[in-house]
């Protein structure tokens, strides 16, 4: 017999329990399409949280002072205060000399306030920084312009706002050239800030910025800085920078046990890698679920290849009877089981893909091509592995016994 | 043509040991119809089988055409079933679903046989026994006796040395076991080989000789003389 003419019989077999076929079918699709999707679901979820880590820039260290109390409670304010960050300590992280790889350093003094236009107000984040802090936070600006280092040495009352508090106070109207009030203090707004995905249930975009010097005036005051946001020269040197900075650090704040550092700095590509291989593990986990359920469709195909062995037996004998070699009622009932599985896998395949356009518990799935291919090809395998033990079974069969049997 | 010697068949071990055949001598010419009969249990199934090659003898020699087949392997057995030996079943045996033509067509798809050559002498077949009209017909559409004749186009489709029919009209009214005979005698005619197994009297008296089998060994073997 030709392969045609094998696959032919085989499908002539099949179409002769269309129900118990299609629920065989319906197990493999299950496995294959639960392999895709969830693979696709860990995926886009891993994809979603690099692309936010990314947006806060992953050649960016971020220095900030160690929560006075909340990890060393018994710390003194005088001591906190002597301790913590200073303009100073920015500009000597500045210091080509000590520092080579560090490309900018933005000290960032931030605040909460109420911001006013017209009738409508609403509370905001308010980060009074230099314009560097822009490029190394990824920050664009969609309308107007940026401040520069000028205003912030001049103490000009300019501000940036955040795409979701422009739109908020000016509706359609364009903020820039009106002026605001921002707790109390009037502001120039010279441009609005372009949209940033969020980091959290926070909104990215509901800030203000303004200049260091501005902010300390009218809002904040002159305490310790916020954090200080340091900009490696490229990723490649972001290590080289963090050590540097930890470095200079240590020598300003006197700080001699590392154990014992009243800062820390927060290395975005560090997080990056953990919060991708925390990802990942997920993505596996996910994935190992889902091929459980493709080995229990592999079970099925095999119970429902039995049964068809058995019903079959006498079938069998005849064959045997007129001539059928072992092989050809092996190749027979494999290339049932075989094309049982790739149907399964094929629809599997199309529901997984289909399944992936939806937004799935707030992630949008994406389709990792190999997990296509794996699943696709596992489900061929499954065809031929857990078919391959009743195929065994019938091409063993004696024609005398098969042909008694009733 | 068919030589058999000492043929020997147990079953079981032990206490359970059963001795279907206990050393059966026979020999078939080319061209002669042979009725072989026995009660239940007196071991013609179990020579058919053997006649068959569906079985192996415990012991004892089957030379057929010449050919030592007792020896053989699984897959030279399959050989000789399919080049050599035509079988016709009491419960006709057609693959279920699957028409006529197609069924008369799988020994020679066994046998590699091109497709065009294979729809051709196939049809020859079914014209043979009177069923070219019902080639296209699923085995569930026909009568008994029709069935019965699209077995026997089945087993003398691939030209075989011998025709082996086990109670071919077992299953069937008279006016359909008029008509199977009918096609055995005319293929007798034609100068096949054929053993049909049978215990009804109307059979035998179709056939040239008769052999009688009791408690596995051969009774009697004579001629028949027609009515």
């Amino acid at each position: 017999m030709t392969i045609s003419e094998i696959l032919r019989s085989a499908l002539h077999g099949l179409s002769a329990n269309r129900l118990r076929s299609a629920l065989t079918i319906l197990g493999i699709l299950i496995g294959v399409g639960a392999v895709i999707l969830l693979v696709a679901v860990g995926n886009g979820s891993s994809v979603a949280v690099q692309k936010r880590l990314e947006n806060l820039g992953t050649n960016t260290l971020t220095v900030s002072s160690n929560g006075g109390g909340l990890f060393r409670a018994g710390g003194g304010s005088s001591q906190t205060t002597a301790q913590s960050l200073t303009l100073a300590i920015a500009q000597a992280l500045a210091s080509k000399d000590s520092a080579p790889d560090v490309a900018s350093v933005s000290p960032v003094q931030s605040t909460s306030a109420t911001i006013a236009y017209g009738t409508t107000s609403e509370s905001v984040t308010v980060t009074g920084t230099v314009p560097s802090y822009l490029a190394s936070g990824n920050w664009t600006v969609s309308s107007g312009r940026a401040f520069t280092t000028s205003e912030v040495n001049a103490h000009r009352r300019v501000a940036l706002l955040g795409a979701t508090t422009a739109s908020d106070l000016f509706a359609t109207a364009s903020p820039v050239g009106k002026t605001a009030s921002l707790g109390g203090v009037r502001f120039t707004v010279i441009g609005v800030l372009g949209k940033k995905d969020s980091n959290g249930p926070e909104d990215s975009n509901s800030v203000v910025i303004a200049p260091l010097s501005t902010v300390r005036d009218a809002l904040a005051g002159y305490g310790a800085l916020s954090s200080i946001t340091v900009q490696a020269a490229s990723k490649d040197v972001v290590t080289a920078a963090q050590n540097e900075v930890t470095t200079i650090l240590d020598q300003a704040l006197g700080v001699t046990d590392s154990t014992q550092a009243t800062y820390r700095v927060m290395n975005a590509s560090q997080l990056l890698a953990t919060v991708t291989s925390t990802s990942q593990t997920f993505t596996v986990l996910l994935g190992a679920v889902a091929a459980i359920s493709l080995l229990v469709g592999g079970i099925g195909v095999t119970n429902i290849m039995l049964v068809s062995v058995t019903e079959r037996t006498r079938e069998i004998g005849i064959r045997k009877a007129l001539g059928a070699q072992r092989a050809t009622i092996l190749a027979q009932f494999l290339a049932e089981a075989t094309i049982l599985s790739l149907i399964g896998g094929a629809l599997g395949v199309a529901a997984g893909v289909v399944g992936a356009n939806f937004t799935i518990y707030g992630t949008k799935p994406v389709v990792v091509p190999a997990s296509i291919l794996l699943a696709f090809g596992v489900s061929a395998a499954i065809g031929l592995f857990f078919g391959s033990m009743p195929a065994n079974r019938a091409a063993r069969l004696l024609p005398v016994e098969a042909l008694r049997y009733q | 043509m068919i030589d058999i010697r000492a043929v020997t068949k147990v079953y079981g071990v032990g206490e359970a040991t059963v001795h279907a055949l206990r050393g059966v001598d026979l020999t078939i010419l080319p061209g002669e119809y042979v009725a072989v009969v026995g009660a239940s249990g007196s071991g013609k199934s179990t020579l058919m089988n053997v006649l068959g090659c569906l079985d192996v003898p415990t012991s004892g020699r089957y030379l057929l055409e010449g050919l030592d087949v007792a020896g053989m392997d699984e897959h030279a057995l399959a050989l000789v079933r399919n080049r050599r030996i035509g079988f016709v079943f009491q419960s006709f045996n057609l693959i279920p679903r699957t028409t006529a033509l197609a069924n008369v067509e799988l020994p020679m798809a066994y046998a590699k046989v091109p497709r065009r050559e294979r729809r051709e002498r196939a049809m020859a077949a079914l014209e043979l026994v009177g069923m070219a009209n019902r080639s296209h017909h699923a085995p569930q559409q026909l009568s008994g006796g029709q069935q019965q004749r699209v077995a026997i186009a089945r087993s003398l489709v691939m030209a075989p040395s011998l025709i082996l029919a086990d109670e071919p009209t077992g299953n069937l009214d008279s006016a359909s076991t008029g008509e199977v005979l009918a096609v055995l005698d005319a293929l007798q005619r034609a100068g096949r080989t054929i053993v049909v197994i049978t215990h009804e009297e109307h059979v035998v008296r179709h056939a040239q000789r008769q052999v009688l089998l009791r408690d596995g060994r051969i009774l009697a073997d004579e001629a028949v003389f027609a009515a």
